[in-house]
Parts: C-alpha cells; sequence; structure tokens
C-alpha cells in the first residue's frame, strides 16, 4: 500500500485526504483543481511557489523556537523602566490577566444581543464605569488609541459647529501630532498653541489671538505630554465658549482619581486612552481610544464609533442590550449626504473589557489611592534628581502628574548615551526629547508610576550621578 | 466521521448577573494600590500642596465598590454568557473568518518578553520584538507579491484609511490636484467607501450586474476620467464571486494615472493561490486578526497589515522595521520622506503580529495553502446542502455556481412564503447553540445572511450547523410564531422595543442615564 505522505493538520480538521474527496464529490467536482478552475480564471492563479521558512512540526518545536527569538527582549520588569510618553506601566492586577484571557471573551467577535449578552454587558460596564471616572454621560466603545480619538473629536467639533479650523496645543505627544495632521487633512485647518516657556501650560495669550468664530475647538491635554497638569481649563473654556468654539481634553484616566474630570471646567468633549487601566504595555500594542461627551443627540450623532446601550426585553425585570442610534455609523450610512462621519471598525474592544474590570477592581478609593500614590512618587523623584548639581528638574515649574521633564543642557552626555550607560545599572532612561521638542535641547521625558519604589528611584539617583560625573 | 447532532436540548448559561453598579456595597475593595513609602510620604508633602485646589477631584467617582472574588465572579459569568470560537460553530459569522485561534499562540504573547516591554526601549533591548514584525513582514511580501508590510493599523478599516491616505498624498506629491475620485463598489466593504471620504475623495461606488453579481464594467468604465484618483475595492467581495475582471479593471486605473488598493478582508480561500501583485494591485491589507487566526476579542485589538509595491514604500506610516546587516541588529527606519505620517502611535499591536507569525510558521507554504483549499471546499460544500436541504434560503446572483471561500445567502423566500425574515432566524439559532449574521448595509441581497465555513470546521461540524438551518426553515413553514417569537434558550429574550435604541428621550448609553431616565435615580454620590 502507498504510503500517504501528504500531512495532517491538527488546526485544519479536513485536512486528510477521504474526507475532501467526499466533499468534493457532494460539490459535484472531480478534483479540487476543477473547483478552483470554476471559481478563479487559471491565469490569475499563483503558479510558483513561495519562499516561506520551514514549518514546525509541533507545537514544541514552534514554542522553543519562538520563546528563543523573544529571550532577547530585555523588559521593564529585568530593568527598572522609566518610560512613558503614550503608554505607561502601571500594575496590572491578576484578574485583569484572568478575564482578558477568558475564550469566550477572546474569541467573540461581533455577535448578536442573544448568543453575545456577556459581551454587549461588559461593555456597557465599561461605559458606565467611565462615564463615572469622567463625570460625562455618553463613553463610546474602545476605538484604535488616544490619538484617533483626538482625530474623531476634533472633526466631531468640526461637524457640529460647521467651522474648518482647530486650536491644539503644541505640547501634544509627538505620535498624537503626527495622526491628527493627518487625520485633519483636507477638511480642517490646525492652529497650534504655544505652551508658556515655564510653566508648560498653554499660552492663553495666544489662544486669545487665536480664537475667533471660525474656530471649531480647542484642544489640550491633560496631564500634557510633558506631564504637566493644565491648571487653567476653567479659562480655556470660557474664553473658547464665548467664541462659539468647543472644548476638547484628551486625558490619562489613571489622573481622574485626584484631578478633576474635564467636564467640570468646560469640556464639551473628551477623550484618551484605556491603556493604563489594567492594560499591559505590550511593546505598545495593547492602545485603545474613547470618545466621551454629554447626552446630547447634537453631539451623540456626530461619535462615528459603536455606543452600547441598555434596553428591556419581553421577560419583566431582564436587560438587553443594543446599538444606540446604530445609523449614525458607517456601517449603516454608507455616505453621508456631505462629509462621511468617519469610519468604525474592529480596533480595541477586548481593552474596554479589561477597562471596566480594572475600574471594578479599583472603586473611587483605588482611583484615588492610585493618583496619590502616582503623584508623591513624583515629587519625591524630583526632589530627589534635583539634587543632582547641574540637572535641571523639574525644567518646568507648575504641577506634574506622572511625568516630567529632566534637564541634561549642562552637561555635555547626550539623553541618548546617558540612557546607553544606564541600561548598565539595570535601568531604561526617559524619552529623549532633542527630537521632537528641540527647543527643550538635551532633555528627557521621564515616568514615575505606582509602580516605582524609593529605591528604584534612588537608584536612579545615584546612577545618574555617577555617569553625569557629580556629587 | 463522528456524530451529527443538532443540540435540541441547548441552553445557553443564564446568569440573569446584575449590572456591575448594583453589586456595589460601601467600603468593600477589589484590590490595593502599592503604598506610598514613608520616606517618599514624608519628602513629597500631602495632596493639597501637590495638586491645586482648583484641579483637585472634590468628588470622587462614583464607581461600585466590589470584593475581588465578586468582580471575579461576575466577570466570568458574564463571559459565560458569550459564543466565541471557543464555543461554538462560528461559520454563521460571514465576512469575519472566524477561525481557531491556536491556545499555543496565547501561551506566547502572555510571556513577559512580550507584554512587559516598552515601544520607547532602546532597540538593542527588542531585539526579539523587532526580529519577529521583520519576519513577519518578509512572510506577508511573499504571500502578497508587495515589497514591504507596515503593521501600525489597529484594524481593515484603519487600514483602509491608511491605504486612502497614501493614494491621496501620491496624488500630492505628484501634483495631481485633479485626482479627487476613489472608484469603489457598492458590494465592497462600507469602510472602503467611508476611509476614501475621510480623506476628502469624491467616491464612486459601481453597482453589481444584477446577473452576475460582478461589477457592472459597463459602470465602471463610465466612472473612469482623469479625476480618478484609484480604486479601492474588495475581491472578492461578500459575495465571494471571484471578479474575472479584477486585472482589466486596475489596467484601466493605471492608464489614467490612479492606484490601485486592494482590500484583502476576504484573503482566506486566496493564501498561496492568488498574489495580490499579480491583478495589478499597488497596495493592500491583511487582517492578521481574521486571515492569519488572531482571536478577534469582541472586536479587537485587530491588525490591518498594509503592503504596498516599492514605489509606494516611502508613502508608509513610520516607522518601519529595518536589519542592518553591518551591525547585525534589527532597528526602526523613520526615514520614508513622502509618509503619511501616522495612523495609530507606535508600531502596531504586537500580539497580533506574534500570533499571526507563530501560525504561519506552523503551517508554513503546504499549509497555508491547505487553508485556501479547505475553506474553499468547506464553503462549496456548505453551499450545496443549504441548497439541497434548508427550504426557504437561495444565494444571491445564482448564475454563479461556485464561490471562494464565503457566500451571502438571502432568506427573501423564506421571508415571502412563510412571514419569517432573517432577523427571526438569527434569534432563533441562538436556541441551537449557534450564531449568524446578516450583511453588511446596504442590503443589496434581501434577507441576506452570510456563512463562512473557515478552514477550522470539520464536516461534521458544517453538518451541524446546516442541520440547525434546515431545523429552523422547516418551524418556520409550520409554526413560525415560534421562530418570531425567540429566542427561548439563550441567554436573554427578545428585545422588542427599539426606541430604546433610536428615541433621544429613551436611549441609555451608560448606566447613569438609564438610571436617570427610567428609574428617576442618580448613581451613588
Amino acid at each position: 500500500m502507498e504510503e500517504r505522505k501528504r500531512k495532517v493538520y491538527p488546526y485544519i480538521p479536513n485536512s486528510y485526504e477521504d474526507v475532501q474527496e467526499e466533499m468534493l464529490k457532494e460539490i459535484g467536482v472531480k478534483s479540487f483543481k476543477e473547483l478552483l478552475d470554476k471559481i478563479i480564471p487559471r491565469e490569475l492563479q499563483y503558479q510558483g511557489s513561495l519562499n516561506l521558512p520551514k514549518s514546525f512540526h509541533s507545537e514544541y518545536e514552534l514554542k522553543r523556537f519562538v520563546e528563543g527569538v523573544l529571550s532577547k527582549n530585555k523588559t521593564c520588569e529585568e530593568y527598572i523602566c522609566f518610560l512613558g510618553g503614550g503608554i505607561w506601566p502601571h500594575y496590572v492586577p491578576a484578574i485583569c490577566d484572568e478575564i482578558a484571557s477568558r475564550g469566550e471573551f477572546l474569541t467573540a467577535y461581533a455577535g448578536e444581543p442573544y448568543e453575545d449578552h456577556g459581551r454587549w454587558q461588559a461593555l456597557f460596564e465599561y461605559e458606565s464605569l467611565m462615564a463615572e471616572l469622567l463625570d460625562m454621560d455618553v463613553v463610546s466603545i474602545p476605538i484604535y488609541s488616544w490619538g484617533h480619538a483626538a482625530g474623531t473629536s476634533l472633526r466631531m467639533s468640526s461637524r457640529i459647529t460647521g467651522r474648518k479650523e482647530v486650536l491644539v496645543v503644541d505640547t501634544i505627544s509627538p505620535e498624537r501630532r503626527k495622526i491628527v495632521d493627518n487625520y485633519m487633512e483636507p477638511y480642517i485647518k490646525i492652529r497650534w498653541i504655544k505652551h508658556d516657556a515655564e510653566s508648560s501650560q498653554m499660552d492663553v495669550d495666544e489662544l486669545k489671538r487665536e480664537l475667533s468664530d471660525k474656530v471649531a475647538a480647542v484642544y489640550f491635554e491633560n496631564p500634557s505630554y510633558l506631564g504637566l497638569i493644565e491648571t487653567q481649563g476653567k479659562e480655556i473654556s470660557e474664553m473658547a465658549h464665548e467664541k462659539g468654539a468647543l472644548v476638547i481634553v484628551g486625558i490619562d484616566p489613571s489622573s481622574l482619581g485626584i484631578l478633576e474630570p474635564p467636564s467640570h471646567y468646560g469640556a464639551d468633549i473628551v477623550c484618551g486612552e484605556l491603556q493604563p487601566l489594567g492594560n499591559h504595555i505590550n511593546f505598545g500594542g495593547s492602545l485603545a481610544g474613547f470618545v466621551a461627551t454629554r447626552d446630547d443627540e447634537k453631539f451623540v450623532k456626530e461619535i462615528p464609533y459603536r455606543i452600547f446601550g441598555i434596553a428591556h426585553t419581553t421577560m419583566p425585570e431582564e436587560y438587553g442590550f443594543g446599538d444606540v442610534a446604530f445609523e449614525r455609523t458607517s456601517f449603516m450610512v454608507r455616505e453621508a449626504p456631505s462629509e462621511a462621519k468617519e469610519f468604525v471598525g474592529t480596533a480595541s474592544a477586548l481593552w474596554g473589557v479589561v477597562a471596566g474590570v480594572y475600574l471594578s477592581l479599583m472603586g473611587p478609593k483605588g482611583m484615588q489611592e492610585l493618583g496619590e500614590g502616582i503623584v508623591k512618587r513624583v515629587n519625591y523623584a524630583i526632589k530627589k534628581l534635583s539634587q543632582i548639581s547641574g540637572l535641571k528638574v523639574p525644567r518646568f515649574h507648575s504641577f506634574h502628574f506622572k511625568e516630567f521633564v529632566v534637564d541634561f543642557n549642562s552637561f555635555t552626555l547626550s539623553v541618548e548615551e546617558i540612557n546607553r550607560r544606564l541600561l548598565d545599572y539595570g535601568i531604561i532612561g526617559g524619552i529623549d526629547l532633542s527630537k521632537h521638542f528641540p527647543e527643550l535641547g538635551n532633555s528627557a521625558l521621564y515616568c514615575v508610576t505606582e509602580i516605582h519604589t524609593k529605591e528604584d528611584i534612588d537608584k536612579l539617583y545615584n546612577a545618574l550621578s555617577e555617569i553625569l560625573g557629580v556629587n | 466521521m463522528g456524530i451529527v447532532k443538532l443540540r435540541k436540548n441547548f441552553h445557553q448559561s443564564k446568569w440573569d448577573e446584575p449590572i456591575i453598579f448594583e453589586l456595589s456595597t460601601e467600603n468593600e475593595r477589589g484590590i490595593h494600590v502599592p503604598p506610598v513609602e514613608r520616606d517618599i510620604e514624608e519628602s513629597s508633602g500631602n495632596l493639597e500642596t501637590l495638586i491645586p485646589e482648583s484641579i483637585r477631584r472634590k468628588q470622587p467617582p462614583s464607581l461600585p465598590e466590589v470584593a475581588q472574588l465578586r468582580v471575579l465572579r461576575h466577570y466570568i459569568r458574564l463571559s459565560q454568557e458569550v459564543l466565541g470560537v471557543d464555543v461554538n460553530i462560528d461559520i454563521g459569522q460571514g465576512t469575519c473568518t472566524m477561525k481557531y485561534s491556536p491556545k499555543i499562540n496565547e501561551v506566547l504573547v502572555r510571556s513577559r518578553k512580550v507584554t512587559e516591554i516598552h515601544p520607547l526601549q532602546p532597540e538593542d533591548t527588542v531585539q526579539g520584538a523587532l526580529e519577529i514584525i521583520y519576519n513577519l513582514d518578509h512572510i506577508l511580501r511573499e504571500i502578497s507579491g508587495f515589497s514591504r508590510f507596515v503593521f501600525q493599523p489597529g484594524g481593515g478599516s484603519q487600514a483602509l484609511y491608511t491605504m486612502a491616505s497614501i493614494v491621496y498624498r501620491y496624488h500630492q506629491v505628484k501634483g495631481n490636484t485633479h485626482k479627487d475620485e476613489i472608484i469603489t463598489t457598492l458590494l465592497s466593504h462600507p469602510s472602503d467607501a467611508a476611509t476614501a471620504k475621510v480623506k476628502g475623495f469624491k467616491v464612486i461606488d459601481i453597482p453589481p450586474d444584477q446577473e452576475t453579481g460582478l461589477p457592472d464594467m459597463d459602470a465602471f468604465r463610465e466612472a473612469i476620467s482623469e479625476r480618478t484618483a484609484g480604486m479601492i475595492i474588495c475581491n472578492p467581495e461578500d459575495t465571494e464571486i471571484f471578479n474575472p475582471h479584477i486585472k482589466e479593471m486596475t489596467s484601466i486605473i493605471h492608464e489614467v494615472g490612479g492606484i490601485c488598493a486592494y482590500d484583502q478582508a476576504n484573503a482566506n480561500g486566496l493564501l498561496g493561490i492568488v498574489r495580490s501583485i499579480d491583478l495589478g494591485f499597488d497596495l493592500g491589507f491583511y487582517n492578521l486578526h481574521k486571515t492569519f487566526s488572531s482571536p478577534h476579542g469582541c472586536g479587537g485589538p485587530g491588525l490591518g497589515a498594509v503592503g504596498v509595491i516599492k514605489e509606494l514604500e516611502s508613502f508608509l506610516p513610520i516607522p518601519v522595521v529595518d536589519y542592518d546587516e553591518s551591525g547585525k541588529k534589527y532597528y526602526l527606519n523613520f526615514d520614508l520622506p513622502n509618509t503619511i505620517g501616522k495612523v495609530r502611535e507606535f508600531y502596531g499591536s504586537f500580539p497580533v503580529i506574534l500570533r499571526a507569525y507563530a501560525w504561519v510558521r506552523v503551517l508554513g507554504e503546504e499549509g497555508l495553502r491547505e487553508v485556501a483549499k479547505v475553506s474553499i471546499i468547506n464553503n462549496n460544500y456548505v453551499m450545496k446542502k443549504i441548497l439541497n436541504e434548508v427550504k426557504g434560503a437561495s444565494i444571491s446572483f445564482p448564475k454563479t455556481e461556485y464561490r471562494v471561500s464565503q457566500v451571502r445567502y438571502s432568506f427573501k423566500k423564506l421571508a415571502d412564503e412563510a412571514g419569517v425574515t432573517v432577523e427571526d432566524v438569527i434569534r432563533r439559532i441562538t436556541d441551537f447553540g449557534f450564531h449568524l449574521w446578516t450583511s453588511h448595509h446596504p442590503w443589496i441581497v434581501p434577507e441576506p445572511f452570510t456563512i463562512e465555513p473557515t478552514e477550522s470546521y470539520s464536516k461534521d461540524d458544517l453538518d451541524e450547523y446546516v442541520e440547525g438551518l434546515k431545523t429552523i426553515t422547516q418551524e418556520a413553514y409550520e409554526n413560525p410564531e415560534r421562530v418570531k417569537n425567540a429566542p427561548f434558550n439563550s441567554v436573554i429574550h427578545k428585545i422588542q422595543d427599539m426606541s430604546f435604541f433610536e428615541d433621544p428621550e429613551k436611549w441609555a448609553p451608560t448606566w447613569r442615564v438609564y438610571l436617570r431616565k427610567h428609574r428617576n435615580q442618580e448613581v451613588r454620590k
């Protein structure tokens, strides 16, 4: 008997010949080739081979190989990591991982409110928990990232006001800046508003000069990319509203246990990043943005993303869920008559489920303690590092949340070189700002969160002292 | 063959689980935060001095207070009220390529070597991650024929937006200010049109030929002009009729200086069988969360990997991953002179990239072809069975007898004859542990449903699913009210009052709004 050489694949149940023959017979063809030729013209079928690496026969070989490659990575657990800048190291509670890896949540997709009820409820609860954190009534299902959410918020403001110009503070993250730049093109013009050189807060005099009845919105972040708390929110909002412009604030939700939510100082739309709420840093791979606004039809109808709402079923005391105003989305309206309400698709839902789990665990006290713990550690780090003579820290004189700028301009060593040397001390230094904030020269953005201990910060102090040859 | 048994006694988990806010008990705690050490406390001073009064939160957020086990139980129960690929025969969610996401890949992505690396670490410390991104790029180049891939877009729609941005920037750089129209087809995904609109293009939708279901070639030719900036199109579209005119279409677009972008969301049946480059496309994307097995995660994390021909490489979002031969290391290359900038922060969802890479490494070339082959066989087998056995069902554009890896069917006959709509069937099928989906809008095919039996399902699985459809349609003819009032054994019962979603006075997108509008209450303050 001729030996069968064809491989059977564990991932492909029908990869053995007998079943394929039987099914092809049912289909009414003699061979797969015959079927394929009936579907795809022969001349468009690729006849060559693919130069792909040899496959692994067993799961064990794959695991061993991939773990070998991954072992080349050095992690933020093996090193003390002071990087933030849009994705921050926080403690991820074990239950967040447990829920994120539940096969049902992990492998579900776009099911109906019936058989996927749990998915709808979990995401409705995420919206509702975020609504409390933000003190705002409407929160979207997660979208790709803060950057995309900021772009949408700005476009929403343009559609709501009918205006085509937006004012954005120039301290936003360089990554988000590029995203927003591309996202406004070609409809909306961005004017960048300078920050104050001393405090890094928005230059309200410049804002005043730039505000006009052409401006759809003023956008700023709290805290800013450079870690500063914007304390002029109320003043900015009043100025903007006076000219009929909306106020959009981008936030890091880990700050909202101790900072006023932007709705309290006049924000009309709030956006931000969900990663800090129980999602790992994953090499930048667990970003999830959101847009929030008030329960006003005019605003809700301009959100292009999905919004889940609660309803009653035919059974007394039973909740069901569904899409609120689904006809807003590009799923329903192929093309809006004047200007598309953007688009929606698969983005980052699972990270929203996790954010809900995180907020449920933390509760009001947890969020407050988180914020307080971060701010105190940051201020300790600032004080400690400021003892290194020649080091200018903080670079900006105002209130910090979890990041701060360290100014190395009085040293000849570049931030890049300092960071290279810090690795020898088991430390991953802050973000080099010289490229994106050239006016700051040789400076770095350091991030401290609840995971950092006094010992970690003292180690940084000692290492920098030695590298810089001072103290 | 195993036993094919329709689960007539199925009942899904129903926990009647309250909303998380209803579980709150004052002073319960779910988790503690690392305390502030005494030295830090003493040095930093109290919160009042660190945060000015004007911006300090006075009223803590009204989040629930729930102990740890109760939070866990709550979410586990909710998870049990979901049918993912791990639980059901998920072929009824056509266009979504619901396939097995191998568990070994979950083990790999949960490694601390993945979860605890920061995208801004020095390159020397993330060589493993960069190597995997680099290698997956090269694998996708082989499969598609394109010159380079980028992984930044967080889903298929964002990949489409990236492609629209590249087309826009290309013409801007070339000075083609007159090129402001994008051609797509009505049966391509709604985001093909929507994303092009975001970039300011006028979108021309080519309708399908009523007979063949293929894009109407007369309408297509008529739509082409000097204003044509490009074409963004699916092939096959969701009807899964492979377009034999596709090369002609891409040539016509090229003749007027347009760019051809390929929405390859439906690539599962084409792996190793058709290369994008051979059809005349200049750029295209693959959904790593569909075709390449990364799980769908209730709607993400997704990833749309965008590939381009050599001429368009400089337009890609930055950065891309390269290898420095002399230094023997991988690095991030930001030097793309015509770059569109960025569409998302950093370099893409790394866990998704890793899963796709691991999946391809297990299958290899032969295995990828087997994926395509089995998904095509499975699909045509199911189609035959449905047409033969499921009363009231038909296929769209029946003139085309065979399809690639999914089919858009219609229950119009069922609706006409029994008065039971596809929405009714969708609810009723949950009573057997299945899921079924309609189609994107507009519904070109009346009473549509879309079935995509990927390579992950056995003949028995497929037979069981068709048996479900058969049973329900029989019932529809005999006892239509039963189907119309379904479900009975799912998690919840029918939602009848749609004003909860449509009426601004009634809709409740969050719990606080629900309490206010429907119970005249506030969330605990």
